[in-house]
């Protein structure tokens, strides 16, 4: 593609900053207004394990067609962290733009033939316009964001709206901030030739979609669904999951007057207790979750074997970030599949759903808690880093006003009246899932003794072999009743067009949506399945089925999507193909596309 | 296995005032060992849920894992149990509190499940200060694995292979003192008559009410040398007071010497009557009590009764201000802001 060939509405910007410094403010400005204009944007933040100093990355992708995946090849890289030029200046694609801070001159070696430089002296400029040291260094960023203005042929006014809101009932830091912006513009009219190649012009694609982190709108999603006890132990990237929950309780869970809340957060101590409050809280009829990632599932499996075995509706949102360890823990991966499936010791199996937007995070959080207390076992929301923290562009929120919580299937004091005799597991209805009594229902009716120790159908303390057994078979038919209860997945295609099959989950959707558009276009035609839970559903075994090569796409170095496809469907390995990505960074359509392409040219055996 | 007790009584056993004779109040049959501490405390728990009017369906029992945590089987059949996992209870049992803040949440722990693989539950449970009683059934062993040393075990204890304890023992009654517990007590499983009115005042502490019970294990650790044997236990023990527990503050009967009596008011405005045996012990100051469980140890005695309460003491519902409606009550119509608020939330994410 030429240079000179205009791009509208197609390229990818990356800020390299200094974590600490205020840019995530700034540069969300700039993201937020693009999607003002109506134009699909993604944002990335590529972030440190740290509060402050170090190199930290913010990457937009700006795409007139909606692809919301990453896209490699960065065209303007906004470079004001010399920490990082070299790294920055040599991810510039050919042609491509580096914007950086000349008030101290650039070293010969950070100097490419093949791309252009444009030079601001950031720093100068704002120790001239500005006096206090902390604003010095905070409208650095917004100058940079207003040259973006006139660089990239962003609406000014748009700008200047957000700040309107951004700092309402705060107005005094308007007038600095706009002022910062107009001295970007201004240096930039000045100076350069713009706006460039590539840019931006006002769309209508947005419609009325919104923009959120999935983090938030798992904690939103657990409000509507009605938790009431929150018990949870910091760890990135879930922090932000129960934090929103918070502030969201605070807002719709607390009284104006009296100041008195309805729900319970505890902080604690560590993700054992974390996941402990959680099944206790349930046990006894509120509907309670926790937000964790890699490590706090690890610690989290023995009371997950718990809640398996003694049936207690758990509900945790596993954020995941890069293992195994601490491994990564600012970057994403899909890499808890396994653990989650089938965490604890024993024989156990566990649901899982797979969103892949905020509205999804919403929708799945709701569904976790009818299918945990439907079912009485735990269900594990598997989302990620990226999903988790970053904004994206997502369908609103829904909620049918008629929309009831499915509570499963709990004694009341008036239908134990009429028993003659409780039994806590007794599979009456046949599909494996029995009644349960909260605590305090009943004078004489309705006690029973919650165990991890192998018991009777009436919850009593046994040894005895067959009952274990019976107990262990019923909780397979479980199982089996749990496939028609979780979510199906989204079928690409109403009729099958292909022998080539894609199955993917989670974030990968997006990339895996453009490769197929990618695809199309060098006349490689397939279907696609996009996996929502586990277990899996007849519509994934048929999809599987009626393929004869089948992607299977996800976001570790394992493969573990695929593993779990051969366990639980007893797939033919021979006709599952792995595209895999591990780096710590989202997958991207370019990658997706060249390992599928890869494979279809090998001789099928 | 469990045993179901059998269900005959003699027919003019003395109801309470729900009434209920004892017997409602039992568990089954116990599988512990002929002579171990720990019935004895579940008989106490027995009589005093008994004498303290309760309704066992609106008590939970909840345990760890090991001897001590299978009582819960054996007392208060009506009530629902939890046996969870090793050292995890005070989770189950916060969150179980917090769906729920109009239950009684009794808890059953050992030393092995409070002071070595749940010594981070207990203490935070105790940070919290969650309105629940807290019994150790403490015998300085490992029953259920066939006696190994605890965390509790006093150094230079000997145990039943004669092999020594070299380590620190870990006192929880002073640990939980220090660590802020608003009600603090120790006691001994063969010392019925101050444990049942430490039970009761327990039960009625709003607030985290702690029970250290020395209850020697007769299989495991029973025998010469061991500092938590029947025998050492009796030799060695020396009480702070004697006390009752005065539910309605009707008569106050002294018995005592003028002087040595001390009524303390509860927040519900019922009385602790105390009958102090040791002077230079308030039980009102966190201090003072340290100081007495200190001396006492100094002096290889094991300080019973009462060590510490706080009567102004303010539960983990009470400092994080949860509604005074039960959570687990609240439904759809309280719970979920609806479509149109979800409305508004979406406009202000354009």
């Amino acid at each position: 593609m030429s240079l000179k060939e205009k791009k509208i509405n197609d390229f990818v910007v990356r800020f390299a900053n200094v974590n600490g410094t205020g840019s995530a403010s700034a540069n969300y400005l700039f993201c937020k207004a693009i999607f003002r204009m109506g134009i699909p944007v993604t944002p990335k933040n590529i972030f440190p394990s740290n509060i402050q100093g170090l190199p930290t990355w913010y990457e937009v992708r700006v795409s007139e067609k909606g692809y919301l995946g990453r896209r490699e090849g960065i065209d303007l890289m906004v470079a004001v962290n010399p920490q990082s030029f070299a790294a920055d200046v040599a991810s510039v694609r050919s042609g491509g733009y580096f914007l950086y801070d000349n008030s101290k001159k650039l070293h010969a070696e950070y100097v490419r033939e093949d791309i252009h430089y444009i030079g601001m002296p950031l720093m100068e400029m704002c120790n001239e316009a500005f006096t206090d040291p902390r604003q010095r260094q905070l409208f650095k960023n917004i100058i940079y964001v207003g040259a973006l203005s006139a660089l990239l042929n962003i609406d000014f006014s748009v700008y200047e709206s957000l700040l309107h809101e951004q700092f309402k009932g705060k107005e005094k830091l308007i007038e600095p901030n706009i002022k910062a912006l107009q001295m970007g513009v201004d240096y930039v009219q000045k100076n350069f030739k713009y706006p460039l190649e590539f840019y931006v012009e006002k769309r209508d694609l947005i419609g009325d979609n919104i923009m959120i982190d999935g983090n938030s709108a798992c904690g939103l999603g657990a409000i509507y669904a009605g938790a009431t006890v929150a018990a949870w132990y910091p760890i990135t990237p879930s922090t932000s999951v129960v934090e929103a929950f918070m502030d969201y309780a605070d807002e719709y869970r607390t009284d104006k007057v009296t100041g008195k809340r309805n729900v319970a957060i505890i902080q604690a101590e560590d993700e054992l207790a974390a996941i402990g409050m959680v099944i206790g809280a349930n046990w006894n009829g509120a509907r309670a979750f926790t937000a964790t990632s890699g490590p706090g599932l690890s610690l989290m499996n023995e009371f997950l074997g718990l809640a398996y075995f003694a049936e207690i509706p758990t509900v945790l949102i596993d954020v995941q970030r890069s293992g195994p360890s601490t491994g990564m823990p600012t970057r994403t991966q899909q890499s808890d599949v396994l653990e989650a499936a089938y965490a604890s010791h024993g024989d156990t199996k566990h649901v899982l759903l797979f969103p892949s937007t905020p509205k999804e995070c919403f929708e799945m959080t709701s569904d976790a808690f009818d299918l945990a207390e439907q079912l009485q076992t735990p269900v594990i929301l598997m989302t990620d880093l990226d999903l988790g923290m970053n904004d994206h562009v997502s369908k609103p929120f829904e909620w049918d006003v008629n929309k009831e919580y499915k509570r499963g299937k709990v004694l009341s004091a008036k239908q134990l009246e009429k028993m003659e005799k409780f039994g806590r597991y007794l599979d009456t209805d046949g599909d494996g899932i029995t009644y349960r009594t909260y605590p305090g229902t009943h004078p004489s009716k309705g006690s029973f003794f919650t165990r991890g120790t192998s018991r009777d159908e009436y919850a009593v303390y046994t040894e005895s072999s067959d009952a274990y057994k019976r107990n262990m078979d019923r909780l397979i038919r479980k199982w089996e009743t749990t496939k028609e209860y979780v979510n199906a997945p989204d079928l690409y295609q109403t009729k099958n067009q292909s022998k080539i099959g894609l199955l993917f989950f989670g974030t990968s959707q997006f990339s895996s949506e453009e490769a197929m558009d990618i695809m199309k276009t060098q006349n490689i035609l397939v279907d696609a399945i996009r996996i929502k839970a586990f277990p899996f559903n007849r519509d994934v075994e048929d999809f599987i089925n009626e393929h004869d090569q089948i992607f299977v796409i996800e976001q570790n170095r394992d493969a573990q999507l695929k593993s779990l496809l051969m366990i639980e469907l007893g797939v033919n390995a021979d006709k599952l193909f792995s595209v895999l990505n591990y780096d710590g960074m989202p997958i991207t359509a370019d990658h997706i596309t060249s390992q599928i392409t890869s494979q279809l040219s090998l001789p099928k055996n | 296995m469990t045993y179901i007790r059998p269900k005959f009584r003699h027919p003019e056993l003395p109801k309470n005032k729900l009434g209920y004779t004892i017997n409602y109040y039992e568990g089954a049959l116990s599988t512990l060992c002929a002579g171990c501490g720990h019935d004895s405390i579940s008989a106490g728990i027995v009589q005093a849920a008994y004498e303290m009017n309760i309704q066992p369906h609106k008590l939970a029992k909840l345990s760890g894992i090991g001897c001590s945590s299978k009582t819960p089987a054996y007392f208060l059949s009506n009530s629902h149990g939890f046996n969870s996992v090793h050292g995890r209870m005070p989770s189950v049992a916060t969150g179980a509190n917090m769906a729920n803040r109009d239950l009684i949440y009794f808890g059953v722990s050992g030393d092995g499940d409070s002071a070595s693989i749940g010594m981070g539950q207990f203490v935070h449970v105790v940070r919290r200060n969650l309105n629940m009683v807290y019994i150790v059934m403490n015998n300085g062993c490992y029953g259920l694995t066939k006696g190994q040393d605890s965390a509790t075990a006093d150094r230079g204890s000997k145990n039943k292979s004669g092999n020594t304890n070299l380590f620190q023992a870990i006192d929880l009654a002073s640990l939980a003192i220090e660590l802020g517990a608003t009600f603090v007590a120790q006691s001994f499983s063969g010392d019925k008559t101050q444990l049942v009115p430490l039970i009761k005042a327990a039960m009625n502490h709003p607030g985290f009410a702690f029970i250290n019970v020395i209850s020697p294990c007769v299989t495991f650790n029973n025998n010469v040398g061991s500092t938590k044997s029947y025998d050492f236990v009796r030799e060695h023990i020396e009480a702070t007071s004697t006390m009752d527990f005065v539910p309605e503050m009707s008569e106050i009967k002294t018995n005592y010497e003028q002087g040595t009596n001390k009524m303390v008011k509860l927040h519900d405005g019922t009385f602790l009557e105390l009958h102090k045996l040791s002077e230079d012990w308030d039980p009102l100051n966190r201090l003072s009590a340290m100081n007495a469980v200190h001396n006492a140890r100094v002096k290889n005695e094991i300080l019973t009764g009462l060590l510490f309460l706080d009567p102004d003491s303010e539960d983990l519902h009470a400092m994080i201000e949860t509604s005074h409606i039960p959570l687990n009550t609240l439904t759809e119509k309280e719970l979920c802001p609806g479509p149109d608020i979800l409305k508004a939330i979406n406009a202000d994410l354009r």
